[in-house]
């Protein structure tokens, strides 16, 4: 490992201008005659619009346009897409609901479109969007998933009778069923994974231009993934052609997973732009507005039964869950509950049968979509608490309990579809419970106790997967698009280095990780390497940034790439020096011929390449080169994480003592980098199983958690200091043996919390978010 | 944010004759509250009369058994008061513990105790030790202060000067701060004056600060924690959201006043 190079604790070079305040955001970028939207948005959870009348609002100071669902049908701008198709167990195909960018008949959630003010400034297009009037005729709402099949419930969407979008089953349920009816011991637990909102520090915009001159369309937009952004847009939604559409993804403040997502917004100011002749239409979030319309995590009513025999062996599992998707289908919302939650309810252990089946339902809410560990949070949330609870119930110790189901050889096919490649799971066990003294726990307790709190102790052994792929496998199961990444690596005549990728970094650092990876390949340092995303301009196609996919699938993307850059500079280097091709080697920012003095230089090499003056016969100019790569198979990070816990008896308020998680996420190109991930990760998961709860009011179908005031986001005085560490089993499936960290924290930490709280007050009965009152009322229940 | 027209007086006579003036004028000091407010469009003042700066609401002296605080004056500027931590320790703790840093520079203690948010922190300092309101009128005793949920006492256009908080013998506070907003889910002042007199007041848990008697006359007769076991207040007339039910809050009232008295000593 060079100074630089994998595995170096690289300070972020992107960091200089966040920190210093000259980051380029989406809201940053002024152009020529900028125009402002405001949405007009539905007070209503669910209403009939019986007319919309904009004719004060176009007579308003400074208005441009007043435009609605109507204009949008009758230019033919397509509804918005889910690009994930998921087939009922019947066989029949998800059905979707219409959903248009604005609503033209019928509002499905507090928030929903039904107009949009376009401005010469937003605080007159706010103030013209107060003049337009909407008749409305309120009809009943549903918000609780649970209760949204039920006969009375209102409908959402008439193309889904009784609110199912589908009913859908993986693994073997008759094996399922053999294995309970044949158990020592079930254990059988009723969970709520509570419905969350991202809340990205950046609140979401769009700014849409469009070019009457070469009728060509530009949209900045605060977005993970620009191709496909402009790849739904064009090909799907039908608001410009993917030739004659960029899509720019500046500097983005956080994403999480809301940010995937192609929203009515962005489309709409699109549209707009031509609408007005072409003066770019720009729209930003407030605060208030991402809490209403930006697609939410998780809401999740699950009922799990998991089997144990004799020797407390795990016989089955069986999961029954109603996803709630909110008022229309987001861009990947039904993959989330179905191929990224069910696929993982194996966990860390070998099972020989699970059976789960998924209700994913309509309700009059917000999108629900993916959100940092997607699916994969609500299946390890399933296990871990099971695996506690039948700790608990078969009188055996929780460490043990899991050691004693661990899948040991490897590779493992579970019976939910994934094949894990690698892993050691006593390793980050041993290590964990060595860190947490372990040992030491019950005279903590008995000293807490003296002090009058309850102190508790709570495991969780998670598995995920990342790098969603291959994408021949995906795309069997449904996804509109393969999950590869491609990459370009040009070296300049000087010998400077860009790397274009399809991968986009919206806080993860790709500016210092992937120049590492240069760095540690061609030696070039680091501040002579340029990252380049974001713009489909300059890249030609990719995926974009989620499902902690940049490691494994983007780098092995650009690796791909460099090894062909190397190829070609060996052969030159060889030319030149006159040596054999075999026997170069490049090191140390030099390509030397083995085993003798002669080298070159890297910048010679690329000024050689460039100048072409003395190239290999037949050989093209140039040092560029560019690589898809398409994965093998998912990656699967795994870890403990172990959460201990004081409980004061008399609020209910829990304190985090500490927590520590020792992850295995293979080989780790910056450590500092991948330490933070953790730390963000868990707060996050911390924040969901404490804190963060979202609301819906169960008869007026308001949002009664619609501001930080009623919200409880995380703070760093709500969290321990971790300790965070790392096991390492090389992932065999890509080319440098990474696995992804940008979810893990998410993912484990949730049940590891509820199982130290639920521990400390000896009652497992307890739901996310683990507030002061629930607490406190669980303790009184046992008492 | 609507448009409205932004005044800076000179002088509180001035800032009386703006307000005066204006078709719907409003005070700002701190603008902790409002701004936020105006912000998301809920309140439309045609007129803003800023006082924040005027140098005759700045201020905390301390003599003659009594700390008095200017209506402006921040609260970090009283949680920082070495004279506020000397003389009553309880009320600087109380402003260290209101918002963050920034509410803390900005936010003054005339504005809280105008605005009477039924979680604000102030309330209950002012009730609990038995302070005395000033304002461009006239004095106004703090029990007679707040009236309700977000009403005062304070007639049309007057305006809080000053606060003036009786040294007690001794004080406490305790708060249970919301999970989400950090505002007074509970928070309890309890203090013993030097003449013996008793005083526990509540903020946060009801639509408006409110004293415990029960609390008071058992503190007088023993002044420790243990005094308050068993003393509940009734949950039917207190506060429920979804961060706590009444009678969670109820439970939180007895818990916090015998933590405020621990702190006390």
């Amino acid at each position: 490992m060079g100074m630089e190079g994998i595995g170096a604790p690289v300070k972020r070079k992107e960091d200089r201008r966040f920190i210093t305040g000259r980051g380029r955001y989406t809201d940053d970028i002024a152009l020529k005659d900028m125009t402002y939207a405001w949405f007009v948005r539905s007070p209503h959870a669910h209403a009939r619009i019986r007319s919309i009348d904009t004719s004060a609002a176009r007579a308003a100071p400074g208005v441009v346009g007043v435009l609605t669902g109507a204009d949008l049908a009758g230019d033919k701008i397509g509804g918005l897409i889910c690009g994930w198709m998921i087939h009922s167990k019947d066989g029949s195909p998800m059905k979707a609901g219409a959903h248009p960018a604005i609503a033209a008949e019928v509002v499905k959630h507090v928030g929903d479109q039904v107009a949009v003010v376009i401005a010469e400034t937003r605080n007159q297009a706010r103030d013209a969007a107060e003049l337009v009037v909407v008749d409305y005729e309120p009809l009943p709402a549903i918000v609780d998933p649970a209760k949204s099949r039920a006969a009375a419930a209102p409908q959402v969407h008439p193309e889904a009778p009784g609110n199912l979008i589908y009913n859908w089953g993986l693994g073997d349920e008759a094996a399922t069923d053999a294995a309970l009816a044949g158990a020592a011991r079930i254990v059988t637990l009723d969970m709520r994974n509570n419905r969350l909102v991202p809340n990205a520090i950046e609140p979401r915009a769009a700014i849409g231009a469009y070019d009457p001159a070469e009728e060509h369309y530009t949209l900045y937009n605060t977005s993970q993934n620009p191709h496909v952004a402009r790849l739904v847009l064009s090909a799907f939604v039908g608001v410009a052609p993917e030739h004659k559409l960029r899509v720019v993804a500046p500097d983005v403040g956080g994403g999480f997973g809301s940010k995937i997502f192609i929203y009515p917004e962005e489309t709409v100011c699109l549209w707009a732009s031509r609408r007005i002749g072409g003066r770019p239409v720009k729209w930003t979030a407030d605060r208030s507005e991402s809490f209403l319309v930006d697609a939410h995590g998780r809401d999740h009513v699950t009922h799990a039964e998991m089997a144990f025999d004799a020797d407390n062996r795990i016989l089955g599992l069986k999961v029954h869950t109603i996803a709630n998707i909110g008022a229309y289908m987001s861009t990947f919302s039904s993959s989330v509950p179905t191929y990224l939650y069910a696929t993982l309810l194996s966990g860390q252990y070998d099972i020989p049968a699970i059976y789960a089946e998924v209700d994913a339902v309509y309700t009059h809410t917000a999108p629900v979509d993916a959100y940092r560990g997607a699916g994969r949070p609500e299946a390890t949330y399933v296990v871990e608490r099971l695996m506690e609870t039948a700790a608990r119930e078969l009188g055996v110790d929780p460490a043990e309990l899991r050691r004693r189901n661990f899948v040991r050889s490897f590779p493992h096919q579970t019976p939910v579809i994934m094949a894990y490649d690698a892993g050691d799971y006593e390793a980050h066990l041993d290590a964990a419970l060595k860190i947490a003294d372990y040992a030491g726990f019950a005279a903590r307790k008995a000293e807490a106790k003296a002090r009058g709190k309850l102190r508790g102790i709570g495991f969780s052994c998670y598995i995920e997967a990342c790098g969603i792929a291959p994408s021949q496998a995906v795309g069997s199961l449904g996804a509109g698009v393969g999950l590869w990444e491609s990459a370009e690596v040009r070296v300049n005549p000087v010998g400077t280095v860009e790397v274009l990728t399809g991968c986009h970094s919206h806080g993860q650092g790709h500016e210092t990780t992937y120049a590492q990876l240069v760095n540690e390949r061609l030696g070039i340092p680091i501040d002579q390497i340029s990252i380049v995303h974001g713009d489909t301009d300059k890249v030609q196609f990719g995926m974009g940034t989620y499902g902690s996919r940049s490691g494994a699938v983007g780098m092995s993307a650009v690796l791909k790439a460099i090894e062909k850059v190397e190829a070609k500079a060996k052969k030159i280097a060889a030319h030149l020096m006159e040596a054999s091709e075999a026997d170069i080697v490049i090191e140390g920012g030099e390509l030397k011929v083995a085993g003798t003095d002669k080298s070159l230089p890297f910048f010679q090499v690329a000024l050689a390449a460039y100048t072409a003056h003395n190239l290999p016969a037949g050989m093209e100019p140039g040092l560029k080169e560019g690589a898809f790569y398409d994965p093998t198979n998912f990656t699967f990070p795994a870890g403990t994480y172990i959460c201990e816990v004081e409980i004061d008896p008399d609020t209910g308020k829990t304190e985090i003592c500490s927590f520590v998680a020792v992850d295995d996420f293979g080989k780790i190109i910056n450590p500092m980098i991948v330490e933070g991930q953790v730390h963000g990760g868990v707060t996050q998961g911390l924040g969901q199983a404490l804190l963060e709860n979202c609301v819906y009011d169960e008869e007026s179908g308001q949002l009664i958690t619609g501001s930080m005031m009623d919200y409880a986001m995380p703070r760093a005085s709500d969290v321990p200091s971790y300790n965070v560490t790392t096991t390492e089993t090389v992932c065999p499936g890509n080319p440098l043996g990474m696995k992804g960290c940008g979810e893990a924290g998410a993912i484990g930490s949730p049940p590891a919390l509820i199982n130290a709280i639920t521990d400390a007050i000896g009652n497992n009965d307890l739901s996310m978010p683990a507030t002061p009152e629930k607490v406190w009322r669980a303790i009184r229940a046992v008492a | 944010m609507y448009e409205t027209t932004y005044h800076r007086p000179g002088s509180i006579a001035e800032a009386a004759a703006m307000l005066s003036k204006a078709a719907d004028g409003k005070l700002l000091a701190g603008g902790q509250t409002l701004i936020p407010t105006m912000k998301q469009r809920l309140a439309s003042p045609s007129d803003l009369v800023d006082i924040g700066g005027l140098a005759e609401l700045q201020g905390i002296t301390v003599g003659g058994g009594t700390v008095t605080i200017g209506a402006g004056t921040k609260h970090g500027e009283v949680a920082g008061s070495a004279d506020v931590a000397a003389a009553i320790p309880a009320l600087g703790a109380l402003a260290e513990g209101i918002g963050d840093p920034h509410v803390r520079q900005m936010g003054t203690l005339g504005g809280s105790i105008a605005n009477n948010d039924p979680a604000a922190d102030y309330p209950a300092a002012v009730v609990g030790l038995g302070a005395t309101v000033t304002t461009s009128k006239r004095t106004i005793a703090g029990d007679d202060f707040f009236t309700g949920m977000f009403e005062t006492a304070l007639d049309e256009g007057e305006i809080v000067t000053k606060v003036a908080f009786p040294v007690p013998a001794k004080a406490g506070y305790a708060k249970f701060p919301n999970p989400a907003s950090r505002y007074a889910m509970v928070g309890v002042m309890v203090s013993k004056g030097t003449d013996g007199a008793v005083r526990v007041a509540v903020t946060g848990a009801g639509p408006c600060v409110f004293r415990v008697p029960a609390m008071e006359a058992a503190l007088a007769a023993n002044w420790s924690p243990a005094a308050l076991d068993g003393i509940a207040v009734s949950a039917a007339d207190l506060n429920a959201d979804i961060h706590g039910s009444a009678e969670y809050r109820a439970n939180l009232v007895t818990v916090m006043a015998k933590r405020a008295v621990a702190a006390a000593g």
